[in-house]
């Protein structure tokens, strides 16, 4: 259930603005990916060309190539709708659906799918994501309960819940803690730990100290000035590109002289 | 500030924070316009009942028909009710497929264009849709009543066509594009402040457009479409002067396509200049009664908008 991503030459625009420039990187299965580098690098919206999101601001679309498993996410017979449902996303504020329950949330993508899921079958669905998402024995008396009324950290975990009762291939993560407190920042980390067994998981973080912590390789992102388009500066792995990086951008920025 | 003189035992009274003169004047005049709307309606409220109060009281022959005031006053109530309720099954489906055409179909500019439309249909007078349902819609809709008793004619709804189309259904079909505006851009308001982070989760998860609209803006805006559908029954309930001129009244009857019934508005507005003496007071009584229906729908409204309101998202 999981899947190796490569991204060749990825070109990114929001109508004439270029976004972000040449972007080539290979993302492995069963890995966590962090993203990181100063605000407006890019590395978001490099996220969200890995399931189509970008598109839903009029004017954005790309040149080159993301492939999944050598399947072009952005070949014309390719429907964003189902590259969504391969690739689940975790925003950086939680956003449960406030008209629903615990319950109807988890399950909201897996009705959207059209599947038909008899009574038994979507209760072992609904434990098994919330289990998961290490949510389960928090909530598993008040699955009823609008998924509104959990707390932030909570919030954040049943929106995980929510992405994996799709079983995608890979899970994105923007900054999904930067709206969380300390110790509910500390179990979706452990959570993405676990994660990383059963999935494919991209994170950007601004928090420098969590990509070295929960990921296997880190991508540093960086743009020259304001207006120029973001780029990817170096990908390695994790400890490397935090005790020795090949690029002097890189470790500037890692030993927090800007940014 | 001075401190207090030392020589006095009583503990420092809590320090009140001090009123500044915008703050009072502000919250005067704001506590001033809450109340006021308390008096207008007391005094509307008074005013119609003590003036409707001679019927009650009357002898059941002296009213209209003969048979007290009940009896005269429930076929009104039925027509106004009937009108009121078609013309908002028709328009809220409408209304909504509109608002989200604006909101989340068409290309940026079309939308404005079209909500434009929409506001400008709002600033029809009454009076007008009222000459143009009796000039130009009744006629046209003769051969859909034709059609109607033809095929349908079984239901006591349909039973006989009438040839001017001066008929109930006119009345509220006329009324249902009368209060579109109104459904349409209170639900084009909520669909738009759907917030993007709930149209992006139900995205993410692989919906189509239509199944993130399902999910994601339909229920955020279920309160404010119901809202806005209650604004709309409550001008189709009230609506006088379109109807008075379409509608050509009668006595009851379960006959949706012919001449007969009328609406409380209506009855009104047609025989109140020259009401006098116990008439008055039946018409005014009338009034009473459509006064307590509004406040029925409201509340009710109201009741439906709370009960899941835990579930509302507004917090």
């Amino acid at each position: 259930m999981s899947k190796r991503i490569d991204v060749k030459n990825l070109d990114i625009y929001y109508g004439d603005f270029h976004a972000v420039k040449s972007v080539s990187m290979t993302i492995e299965p069963r890995s966590v990916t962090a993203f990181i580098g100063p605000s407006g690098c890019g590395k978001s919206t490099v996220l969200r060309t890995l399931n189509r999101m970008h598109e839903v601001i009029p004017g954005a679309h790309v040149t080159g190539e993301v492939l999944m498993d050598d399947r072009n996410l952005y070949a014309k017979e390719t429907d964003p709708v189902d590259v969504r449902r391969q690739v689940g996303m975790v925003f950086q504020r939680p956003n449960p659906f406030p008209t629903m329950s615990i319950r109807e949330n988890v399950l909201a993508g897996v009705s959207l799918n059209s599947k038909r899921l008899s009574k038994s079958a979507a209760d072992e669905l609904l434990e098994q994501s919330l289990r998961g998402a290490n949510l389960w024995t928090e909530v598993k008396d008040r699955l009823d309960r609008p998924g509104a009324g959990l707390s932030g950290g909570q919030q954040q975990r049943l929106c995980i819940a929510r992405a994996i009762a799709v079983q995608p291939e890979v899970i994105l993560m923007d900054e999904p803690c930067s709206a969380l407190d300390p110790i509910s920042t500390l179990a979706i980390e452990d959570l993405i730990n676990e994660l990383k067994s059963d999935y494919t998981v991209v994170i950007v973080t601004h928090n420098m100290q969590q990509a070295a912590r929960v990921s296997d390789r880190t991508g540093f992102f960086n743009l020259e000035a304001t207006g120029m388009p973001g780029e990817l500066v170096e990908m390695d792995d994790t400890p490397k590109i935090f005790s020795n990086p090949s690029k002097k951008a890189t470790e500037d920025y890692i030993s927090g002289r800007f940014g | 500030m001075s401190a207090p003189p030392a020589a006095s035992e009583r503990p420092p009274a809590p320090a009140k924070p001090p009123r500044r003169p915008g703050d009072v004047v502000f919250s005067g005049l704001s506590t001033a316009s809450a109340f006021s709307i308390l008096l207008i309606l007391a005094g509307v409220a008074i005013f119609l009942i003590s003036k409707a109060l001679p019927v009650f009281g009357a002898d059941p022959a002296e009213v209209t028909g003969g048979e007290g005031f009940l009896s005269y006053v429930w076929p009104l109530v039925f027509g106004t009710l009937v009108a009121s309720l078609i013309a908002m099954l028709v328009a809220t489906p409408v209304a909504v497929g509109i608002a989200l055409f604006v909101s989340h179909y068409a290309p940026k500019r079309l939308g404005t264009a079209v909500g434009f439309v929409i506001d400008l249909l709002a600033a029809v007078p009454s009076v007008v849709f009222g000459m143009w349902g009796f000039q130009v819609f009744a006629p046209k809709l003769v051969p859909l009543f034709g059609w109607l008793e033809e095929h349908l004619g079984f239901l006591p709804f349909f039973e006989s066509a009438s040839r001017t189309g001066r008929t109930l259904l006119t009345a509220s079909l006329v009324l249902a594009v009368m209060i579109l505006p109104i459904v349409t851009s209170v639900s084009r308001e909520v669909f738009l402040q759907t917030p993007r982070l709930h149209e992006e989760a139900a995205l993410a998860l692989g919906a189509t457009q239509w199944e993130m609209i399902r999910t994601a803006v339909l229920p955020f805006g279920r309160p404010g479409v119901i809202g806005g559908t209650m604004l709309g029954l409550g001008r189709a309930l009230g609506e006088t002067m379109a109807v008075a001129i379409i509608l050509s009244p009668g006595v009851f009857t379960w006959n949706l396509i012919d001449t007969g019934n009328t609406t409380v508005p209506a009855e009104i507005a047609l025989n109140f200049p020259e009401a006098a003496g116990l008439r008055l007071s039946e018409l005014i009584a009338a009034g009473l009664v459509l006064f307590g229906i509004t406040l029925a729908v409201n509340l009710a409204a109201r009741a439906v908008v709370e009960r899941r309101a835990e579930f509302s998202g507004a917090n």
